[in-house]
C-alpha cells in the first residue's frame, strides 16, 4: 500500500522503469473470496447496528429523504404544467440519491447519470440549475467545478470512464479526492461500464461505482439484462470488491458507500456497490409502466419505502418525534414552494448563445451564422 | 377493409389514416410473416413495442425469439446482429435514438459496412439498422442529432430516409429485402404524421436509390429529404405567392444518390437549394451541391445554395427553433437565387 501510493504520487511524466517496479496494482489477485459480495444485501435498519449510528446523521438522512421525495413530486408536477420537458423521477430511490451525496466530502466529485438530479441537489446544487437540462434551456445548467458535479450524463454509462480518469488524475496530483460514479442496472450492460471498471481496478483508482438496481431499464427487467447472481458480482472479474446493499435502507447505503469512499481515499482502490431498490414511478413522465409491470409488484415495494422504514425505526428508537417530522416536512414544503415559484418564471434566453460556446474562439463560419441569426432576430423584433 | 367485424384492433386502425410509425410497424410485420429469417432486436422493442411504439405487437405475434428485448448495449446489439447475419438471418436492429447509436459505430464502420468487401463478396451483411433521428420534438440533449453524414461517409452502407407514410412502408420493405446493410433513418418528428395510406391495401415496395419529384415546378429546385420535406413543401407554397414556382425533390435515399432525378430537375429549373437540418459544414448538402455543380454547371443560373442547421452541437429544446431550417430561411435562399440581379 505504502509503496504504491508513493509511486503514483510522483508527478506525471517522471522517469520510472515500470519493468523494475511494477505498481502492486498490476499484480493479479489470487483469492477472489474477499472481493465477493455477501449473498444478502447489507441492512442496518431493523438490526442492532442502528444503535451505533450517529443520531445526528440519522436525522439528517431522514430530512434529506423527505426533501428528496418532495422534490420528486414537485418536479413531476412541473412536467404536467409544461415547465419541464421531461422528468425521470427517483421516487422510491431517494435513499440511494441522498446517501450518494452525503457519503462524499466537499473536495470529492460526483458523476451522475441523467436520473440523478436529486443526488446533485442533495450535494448542494441549486435545484433550478439542476433542472436546466430537463427544462431545456441549456444542456448543463451549472458549472461542474463549483460543486464538483460532472454534467448529468444522458448516454448511459459514458460518464463512468470519466470518473475513473478524474480520480486517477487527482491521485497523480497527490490530492486525496474520490470520484463517485452512478449508473442504473441497464447501464451495466454497456461497454463503457466494463471498460471503466477494468481501468479503475488496473489503476487502483480512487473511484466508487454505485449501481442503482431499480429493477428496470425502461421496460426491460433485470432478468433480461444480466444472468449474473448480482450486479455486485461483476466486480470480482475485474479485481475489485463488490458490495450488495439494500438500496431503500438509507443508513445501510450511507454506511457501505462511506466505507468504499474511505477505502478509495486511503489508496485501497475502487469498489462496485449495487444498491437494490425499486423505481416506483414510470421511467419518465412520458412512459406507460402498465405495459410491462403489474401493480402488485409496485405495492410490495411501497411497503419497503425508504422513508417509511427509516421513519418507523427512528420513531421507535426515540430519535425522531412529532416535532422532528413536522420540521422536516415544513422544510421540504418550503423548498418545493421556492422551486415552483422560480420554475414558473420563464427563463430568459439569448438565442445568440447558440454560437457562444462551440469553440473557445468562433470560426469564421460561425461568425457568419451568428450574424445571420442576429439579423433574423432583429427583423423578428421589428415585425 | 372490413369495418363490420367485431372489435379487431387492426381492422379498426385501418379505417383511420395511418401514421408513419404504423406503416413502419406494418413493414416489419409483413417482412417477418413472409420470411422467417427476419429478426427484430433492440432495447425495449418487445413488451413495450419500442419507445415510439414502432415494433408494437411484433413480440406478441412472432414470439420473443423473433422480436427480442436485448441487454442495453448498442455495440453488443449490432455486433450480435453481424454474427446472426453471418449465419443466415436478416436482423432488423432498432437503435433507440440517434445519439445512442454511437456506441455501435465501431461495429458499423469496422464490420457491417465492409464485410462484403473484405470477404470478396462471400459474406454479405443483409441487416437493417433503424435509427430515429433529427430534432423538432423538444427532446433533451442527445435526442435530436442528425447523424446521416457519418453513415453517408462510410462506403458499404445504404442510407435511406422516408418522408411520407407510404415511403416508410415501401422503403423499409426494400431495406429488409436488401442484401446489403441499410442504415434506415426515421425522421422522428414525422412518426405521427398521417396519410390515407391503408395498411390493409397492397403497398408499393420502393427500390432503394430513387428520388422522387414531390412538387413539380419551373423556377428552382429544392433538394431535400426526411424531416425537411414538409418544410420545403410549405416553403414552395409560400414562394408561389411571390411568383416562384418551386420544384421539390425528395431524395429518399442518400446512398445511393439518385443523380439522374436531381440533375434532370436542376437542368429544367436552372437553380437549386439543398435543404436539411443536419449541419452545413461538411454536411450532406456539401456533397449534393458539389455534385450538381459538376453535372449541371452549364445549366445553372446561380450557385447551388444550402440551407442547413447551424454548425453547432444540437441545441437545447428551447432554442431549437432558431437552429432548424424553416420556411423563412428557405425563402431567403430562394430570393438569393436571383444571381444575375446581384452580380
Ligand atoms: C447509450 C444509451 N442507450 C440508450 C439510451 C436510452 N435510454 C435512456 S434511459 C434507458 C434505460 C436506463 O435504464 P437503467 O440503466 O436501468 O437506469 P434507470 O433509468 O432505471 O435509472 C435507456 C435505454 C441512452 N440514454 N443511452
Amino acid at each position: 500500500m505504502q509503496q504504491r501510493s508513493s509511486t503514483v504520487q510522483e508527478p506525471p511524466g517522471a522517469a520510472r522503469d515500470y519493468r523494475l517496479t511494477p505498481p502492486p496494482a498490476w499484480q493479479p489477485r489470487t483469492d477472489p473470496a474477499p472481493l465477493l459480495p455477501d449473498a444478502e444485501p447489507v441492512r442496518v435498519l431493523g438490526t442492532d447496528a442502528v444503535a451505533d449510528a450517529d443520531p445526528a446523521l440519522l436525522r439528517r438522512l431522514y430530512a434529506e429523504l423527505i426533501r428528496g421525495r418532495r422534490y420528486n413530486a414537485q418536479a413531476t408536477a412541473l412536467t404536467k404544467q409544461g415547465r419541464l420537458a421531461v422528468y425521470p423521477s427517483t421516487t422510491g430511490q431517494e435513499a440511494c440519491e441522498v446517501a450518494a451525496a452525503l457519503a462524499l466530502e466537499e473536495r470529492d466529485w460526483l458523476f451522475p447519470s441523467y436520473r440523478d438530479t436529486l443526488a446533485a441537489v442533495a450535494r448542494g446544487l441549486d435545484p433550478v440549475e439542476a433542472l436546466t437540462l430537463l427544462r431545456g434551456d441549456w444542456h448543463t445548467g451549472y458549472d461542474p467545478h463549483e460543486h464538483r458535479i460532472a454534467p448529468l450524463s444522458t448516454p448511459l454509462a459514458t460518464q463512468l470512464p470519466h470518473a475513473v480518469g478524474l480520480a486517477h488524475a487527482a491521485r497523480l496530483k497527490g490530492d486525496d479526492v474520490v470520484a463517485l460514479a452512478m449508473v442504473g442496472d441497464g447501464g451495466t450492460s454497456e461497454g463503457d461500464f466494463h471498460k471503466a471498471l477494468n481501468f479503475a481496478a488496473v489503476w487502483q483508482a480512487p473511484v466508487v461505482f454505485l449501481v442503482q438496481n431499480n429493477g428496470f431499464a425502461i421496460s426491460v427487467p433485470l432478468a433480461k439484462q444480466t444472468a449474473a447472481p448480482s450486479l455486485a458480482h461483476k466486480a470480482v472479474g475485474y479485481g475489485m470488491p463488490g458490495r450488495l446493499v439494500d438500496g431503500n435502507d438509507a443508513v445501510a447505503v450511507h454506511q457501505v458507500l462511506t466505507e468504499a469512499v474511505t477505502r478509495a481515499r486511503r489508496g485501497g482502490g475502487p469498489t462496485l456497490v449495487e444498491a437494490v431498490t425499486y423505481r416506483i414511478d414510470a421511467h419518465t413522465n412520458a412512459d406507460d409502466a402498465t405495459r410491462y409491470r403489474g401493480d402488485a409488484e409496485v405495492e410490495t415495494w411501497r411497503a419497503h419505502d425508504p422513508i417509511v422504514i427509516l421513519e418507523r425505526e427512528l420513531t421507535e428508537r426515540g430519535i425522531l418525534d412529532e416535532d422532528g417530522r413536522r420540521a422536516a416536512a415544513e422544510d421540504a414544503e418550503e423548498m418545493a414552494a421556492r422551486l415552483r415559484e422560480r420554475m414558473n418564471a420563464d427563463p430568459v434566453l439569448d438565442p445568440m448563445d447558440l454560437f457562444a460556446h462551440v469553440y473557445a474562439e468562433k470560426t469564421a463560419q460561425l461568425r457568419e451564422q451568428a450574424a445571420q441569426l442576429r439579423a433574423e432576430l432583429d427583423a423578428e423584433s421589428e415585425a | 377493409m372490413t369495418t363490420h367485424t367485431t372489435a379487431r384492433p387492426a381492422a379498426k386502425a385501418a379505417a383511420k389514416p395511418a401514421t408513419m410509425a404504423q406503416a413502419l410497424q406494418r413493414a416489419m410485420r409483413d417482412a417477418m410473416a413472409e420470411d422467417p429469417t427476419v429478426h427484430v432486436m433492440g432495447e425495449d422493442v418487445g413488451t413495450l413495442g419500442g419507445v415510439f411504439r414502432v415494433t408494437d405487437g411484433l413480440a406478441k405475434e412472432f414470439g420473443e425469439d423473433r422480436c427480442t428485448d436485448t441487454p442495453l448495449a448498442e455495440a453488443g446489439i449490432l455486433g450480435a446482429a453481424v454474427g446472426m447475419a453471418m449465419y443466415g438471418l436478416r436482423p432488423v436492429v432498432e437503435m433507440q435514438f440517434d445519439a445512442f447509436a454511437y456506441p455501435a459505430f465501431e461495429q458499423l464502420v469496422s464490420h457491417v459496412s465492409r464485410m462484403r468487401n473484405r470477404t470478396r463478396g462471400t459474406m454479405p451483411m443483409p441487416l437493417v439498422v433503424r435509427i430515429p433521428y433529427g430534432g423538432g420534438i423538444g427532446g433533451v440533449e442527445h435526442h435530436s442529432d442528425s447523424s446521416e453524414i457519418y453513415y453517408m461517409a462510410t462506403p458499404g452502407l445504404h442510407v435511406v430516409t422516408p418522408a411520407t407514410v407510404e415511403d416508410a412502408y415501401g422503403l423499409l420493405r426494400a431495406a429488409i429485402a436488401s442484401d446489403d446493410p441499410v442504415v434506415f433513418l426515421e425522421p422522428k418528428r414525422l412518426y405521427w404524421s398521417k396519410s390515407d395510406w391503408s395498411p390493409e391495401a397492397p403497398a408499393a415496395v420502393e427500390p432503394i436509390g430513387k428520388a422522387v419529384v414531390r412538387r413539380p415546378g419551373t423556377s428552382a429546385t429544392l433538394v431535400t429529404y426526411g424531416p425537411s420535406l414538409p418544410v420545403c413543401l410549405e416553403a414552395a407554397e409560400a414562394a408561389a405567392a411571390e411568383g416562384w414556382d418551386l420544384e421539390v425533390v425528395d431524395l429518399r435515399s442518400l446512398v445511393p444518390f439518385d443523380e439522374e432525378t436531381v440533375c434532370a430537375s436542376v437542368r429544367r429549373t436552372g437553380r437549386a437549394v439543398v435543404v436539411h437540418e443536419s449541419t452545413g459544414f461538411a454536411g450532406p448538402g456539401a456533397e449534393i451541391a458539389a455534385r450538381i455543380t459538376e453535372r449541371c454547371f452549364h445549366h445553372l443560373e446561380a450557385p447551388v445554395l444550402r440551407v442547413a442547421g447551424f454548425d453547432i452541437p444540437y441545441p437545447p429544446p428551447m432554442l431549437e427553433r432558431h437552429h432548424l431550417p424553416g420556411v423563412d430561411r428557405i425563402l431567403d435562399a430562394v430570393a438569393r437565387l436571383q444571381w444575375e440581379a446581384q452580380s
